[in-house]
């Protein structure tokens, strides 16, 4: 190896600073011996330790030894780098050297924070040191590139989180796309009648966002569509959007219902997607009065024309703006975007899941969601609570915690559930007089008046049992138990079973990550938490961006969420992406690959092997080489290339040998 | 198929009938059942409880000497119709491929008996035989003497699903009521097929256990069944045998016969009672066939 030259000053001078970070390093890790231990390492001119070196004044000690001329180049043995990286980066820039002459050792969860014993954790931190001081020794100066900055901004989901998003960043004056799968948008909060806890009418306050998605001239509604590819990088993402064939032209169809009367179905006799199958549509149809966009579609598994070709078709005579196109296509349309915000949304559990509840069983268990069809006045049922056979109930047990909370579906709580009870528990009392019982296993009413709704609750007469039901059944011990359900549960409070006769059971499900997530978050190259949740970069700090640069999360896609949550996160997510847009420009870290062209032999190994189609082949000199825009530094095509004439920068060979060499030779 | 016939203690004493009748339908439908030699206890209930290792020992030597009764036969099943014997063997079958570190105390303690066990028993219960491998259209052309209208409330009992749900659903086991249909039967959809008979509270804390039993068949009379069936002894003799102590403690007549399905398998078949162990039932089980003519059981409907 060569002996290490900095450009400007000759040999370097290397200043090491030792983090306690309070306790959390300094309670496993001696950090005097380490300073003292780094001051006998080669090129060291400076070492020191300091309670918080992040910390302003910490920073200041850095920025002064550079400008004293003590030192050129800077090792902080501290935290992660995902941590501080950028944080001494800009320190070592602010003292006036170039900001890669600075390199990290993780002495606290790599060591203090995995390791017991004292002595090795110190020895351990003292490896790491050393290894950090020969590999900053042979640190090259680098720039970071800027590139510009698209303006316009893709949605991934039109629910509450979407729509508000849009809304935000389009009054702005920038450009949305909002793609949302379903053919309206909306999401849950359309399904609702009431909200919690000021039971104000749902559509009343959605609707008119909707409309004004629609309308607004900032925004490009993509209703039906999907997203089907995504490459590119921060600032400047290319993204393919498949839009479905709805069979109905939406510039031309104004919403009138015409073809929908006229179908030759006379009978609705398929299930109800919206009303999750409590009610029958016919092959073409609105899923919903406020549907947005307020446009037709034809579903060609149950339409005549799509199974046999022998339809009247007349649908297509009733519509006097011939918007019916039986030929229609699927249709890829390619955007370019700076910013991408994902709101994708939540699946409820499916009670099936937990047989002993009689979901599917008994036909008067329903989940939550159909109670909110039910109860909702533009509903199958018009906002009136039946059972299956039309009948009025006399009694409902409301069961909280259905695939949540449980260590055999979903650990979590799904949050909004207790509230979502509670208000669903007041409707069904008032429209139908019923005795209601919940049965939970606490209640969890933290938020703005929450607490009070509950209280509410209790003086309404709604019945509370604290216990976490055994079972749904219909099996009998006294004459009064004949032709109910029966919910079993010990009364935790009294300390005994109690068995609940009831006409109706309503499972409160819980929330899980969408159907669809995994694929997303492939697709997006996101990373999601171990239920699958999306997950955000930083659980309290960051809880709004993800690992991937210029794309933020908003809504239940990161959790459960309920509807002020969503907004809020939705409110933020927007933020991130007008502050990017704003900006201007983003900066590209140099870590990316270069090829040595005199060792470049042509063959062409890393062009196959780049994730982000980075690498061209050019036919006239024979040689391969690196777009550094698209390069992300992943090393693929550096451990590939059998003539080693792709190098990384920060990850040169001899940069990795020096610090292999650090870590084993000088403790 | 070959099969080794693992009978357990219950078999040769309270669970008599049930010996009887597994015998027989299993000689009348020319289905060979070689008894295990010098079989040992399970390791059921009470060793479970208190030394898994010392279940798991008792356990292994009958897997190890079916293994070793079975030479080189391929593909042989160790059917064991006792719901406790079923369940202990499964479970230490599972726990030895599970746990190296029990695999190994138990291979040392096997290995002092002389034995060794290469995992390759298959423990089978006789529901599962006569469904799965037997089959209920084979099963149906062996009836002779077909239940038409009667209405069977199948009992399972816990352990033959719980917590190894081996060939059958965990929550909604449906295999008896398959081989019922077979037999011309009809079975009650009831929603306890599965829940606790008072297992042995019934010799500890007898209230606890007897009402535990008196529920199931509260509600089999109460869905109008004729006849409750079991696949397990500790079911059989809870459910049969206090009938009138709880008509008693609870007010209620409750008067039902309880059997092992294999008895009414024979039954159907036309084997003569006494080699079903008819005689032993304390609420006897009377079936007169309907007065149509019925030619075969045939298993439809669910």
């Amino acid at each position: 190896m060569s002996t290490p030259e900095n450009k400007t000053n000759g040999t370097p001078r290397i200043g090491v600073y030792v983090c306690h970070c309070g306790i959390n390093i300094a309670a496993k890790v001696n950090v005097a011996e380490c300073v003292e231990f780094a001051r006998s390492l080669p090129y060291v001119t400076v070492a020191r330790e300091y309670k918080f070196i992040c910390s302003d004044p910490g920073q200041e000690l850095i920025q002064q030894d550079i400008r004293d001329g003590k030192i050129d180049r800077v090792v902080v043995a501290s935290c992660s780098p995902l941590m501080h990286e950028a944080t001494f980066r800009k320190a070592t820039l602010a003292g006036g050297q170039n900001p890669f002459f600075f390199q990290m050792a993780n002495i606290r969860e790599h060591v203090s924070w995995v390791t017991f014993d004292k002595e090795m954790a110190t020895l351990k931190a003292k490896a790491l040191i050393a290894g950090a001081v020969m590999r900053v020794a042979r640190h090259k100066p680098l720039e970071k590139t800027r590139v510009p900055v698209n303006p316009d901004v893709l949605i991934v989901g039109g629910g509450i989180a979407g729509i508000h998003a849009a809304l935000t960043i389009a009054d702005s004056g920038k450009k949305v796309y909002l793609v949302e799968k379903e053919p309206t948008i909306g999401g849950h909060m359309a399904k609702f009648d009431k909200t919690f806890p000021t039971l104000d009418c749902a559509a009343c306050i959605l609707t008119p966002k909707m409309s004004a998605v629609r309308s607004h001239p900032n925004i490009i509604l993509w209703s039906y569509s999907e997203v089907s590819q995504v490459d590119g990088y921060v600032g400047n993402f290319k993204v393919k959007v498949r839009r479905k064939p709805r069979y109905v032209d939406e510039e031309l169809c104004v919403g009138c219902y015409e073809c929908i009367e006229k179908c030759i179905f006379k009978k609705a006799k398929f299930e109800d997607e919206f009303n999750i199958g409590l009610s029958q549509r016919k092959p073409i149809y609105i899923p919903f009065p406020q549907a947005t966009p307020l446009v037709a579609l034809i579903d060609p598994e149950t339409c005549t024309e799509f199974r046999t070709g022998k339809c009247k078709k007349t649908c297509v005579d009733a519509c006097e703006r011939k918007a019916i196109d039986f030929q229609q296509k699927e249709e890829i349309k390619e955007i370019d975007v700076g910013a991408i915000i994902l709101a994708t949304g939540f699946k409820i559990f499916d009670a099936t899941r937990i047989p002993r509840y009689g979901y599917g069983k008994y036909p008067n268990v329903f989940t939550s969601l159909e109670i909110e069809r039910l109860v909702n006045a533009s509903g199958p049922t018009g906002g009136e609570v039946r059972l299956k056979d039309g009948g009025k109930p006399n009694s409902v047990g409301i069961i909280h915690c259905v695939g949540s909370r449980d260590i055999n579906t979903n650990r979590y709580c799904s949050r909004l559930c207790c509230m979502a009870s509670l208000k669903l528990a007041h409707l069904i009392k008032e429209r139908t007089g019923a005795e209601v019982y919940n049965f939970y296993i606490d209640i969890r009413a933290a938020g703005k008046g929450y607490e009070e709704f509950y209280d509410k609750l209790l003086k309404e007469g709604v019945h509370f049992i604290r216990g976490r039901v055994a079972e749904v059944s219909d099996w009998t011990m006294t004459a009064d138990e004949e032709g109910k359900l029966v919910i079993r549960a010990e009364d935790t409070l009294i300390g005994v079973v109690r068995r609940i006769p009831v006409d109706m059971v309503v499972l409160a499900v819980g929330l899980e990550p969408s159907a669809d997530a995994d694929n997303i978050r492939r697709m997006f190259n996101i990373s999601c938490s171990y239920e699958g949740w999306f997950l955000e970069r930083h659980p309290k700090l960051a809880p709004v961006s993800t690992f991937t640069d210029g794309i933020s999360l908003a809504g239940a896609c990161q959790g459960p969420k309920d509807i002020p949550d969503s907004v809020a996160q939705a409110g933020a997510a927007a933020a991130e992406a007008l502050a990017l847009i704003d900006k201007g420009f983003v900066e590209l870290e140099p870590n990316t690959a270069f090829v040595q062209d005199e060792f470049c032999s042509g063959c062409c190994t890393c062009v196959a092997l780049c994730p982000y189609s980075a690498i061209s082949f050019s036919a006239d000199n024979n040689r391969a080489s690196v777009n550094g825009a698209l390069c992300k530094g992943c090393g693929t095509c550096v451990a590939a290339c059998p003539s080693g004439a792709l190098q990384q920068n920060l990850f040169t060979d001899e940069q990795i040998f020096e610090e292999i060499r650090g870590v084993m030779n000088y403790v | 198929m070959n099969y080794l016939y693992f009978p357990g203690c219950s078999l040769k004493g309270t669970g008599r009938a049930y010996e009887d009748s597994i015998l027989s339908v299993f000689k009348g439908l020319q289905l060979p059942l070689e008894e295990l030699d010098d079989w040992n206890c399970c390791g059921a209930t009470s060793y479970m409880a208190i030394s898994e290792m010392k279940a798991f020992a008792l356990s292994a030597r009958n897997l190890a000497l079916a293994e070793k009764q079975a030479h080189s036969r391929e593909n042989f099943g160790l059917v064991t119709p006792c719901a406790a014997c079923y369940l202990v063997l499964v479970k230490t079958q599972k726990y030895l491929q599970e746990f190296p570190d029990i695999g190994d105390k138990i291979k040392t303690a096997l290995k002092s008996a002389n034995l060794e066990y290469g995992g390759k028993v298959r423990v089978r219960h006789p529901l599962d035989v006569l469904a799965n491998d037997f089959g209920t259209e084979k099963l149906a052309s062996f009836v002779k003497k077909p239940l038409k209208g009667l209405k069977v409330a199948c009992y399972y009992g816990c352990q033959i699903v719980r917590p190894y749900a081996e060939f059958d659903d965990q929550h909604n086991p449906t295999t008896m009521n398959r081989i019922m249909h077979a037999l011309g039967a009809r079975t009650i959809d009831w929603a306890l097929k599965t829940r606790c008979c008072g297992g042995s509270l019934t010799g500890t804390i007898q209230e606890v256990g007897m009402r535990l039993s008196y529920i199931l068949l509260r509600e089999a009379s109460r869905l109008g069944a004729d006849v409750v069936a079991t696949a397990c002894p500790l079911c059989q003799f809870n459910l049969e045998c206090y009938q009138k102590q709880m008509s008693r403690e609870f007010e209620d007549a409750i008067s039902i016969p309880v059997v092992y399905f294999s008895q009414l398998v024979g039954f159907a078949m036309g084997l003569p009672a006494k080699e079903l162990g008819m005689q032993r039932l304390f609420v006897p089980f009377k079936f007169n066939p309907a007065a149509e003519s019925v030619k075969g059981g045939i298993h439809v409907h669910s």
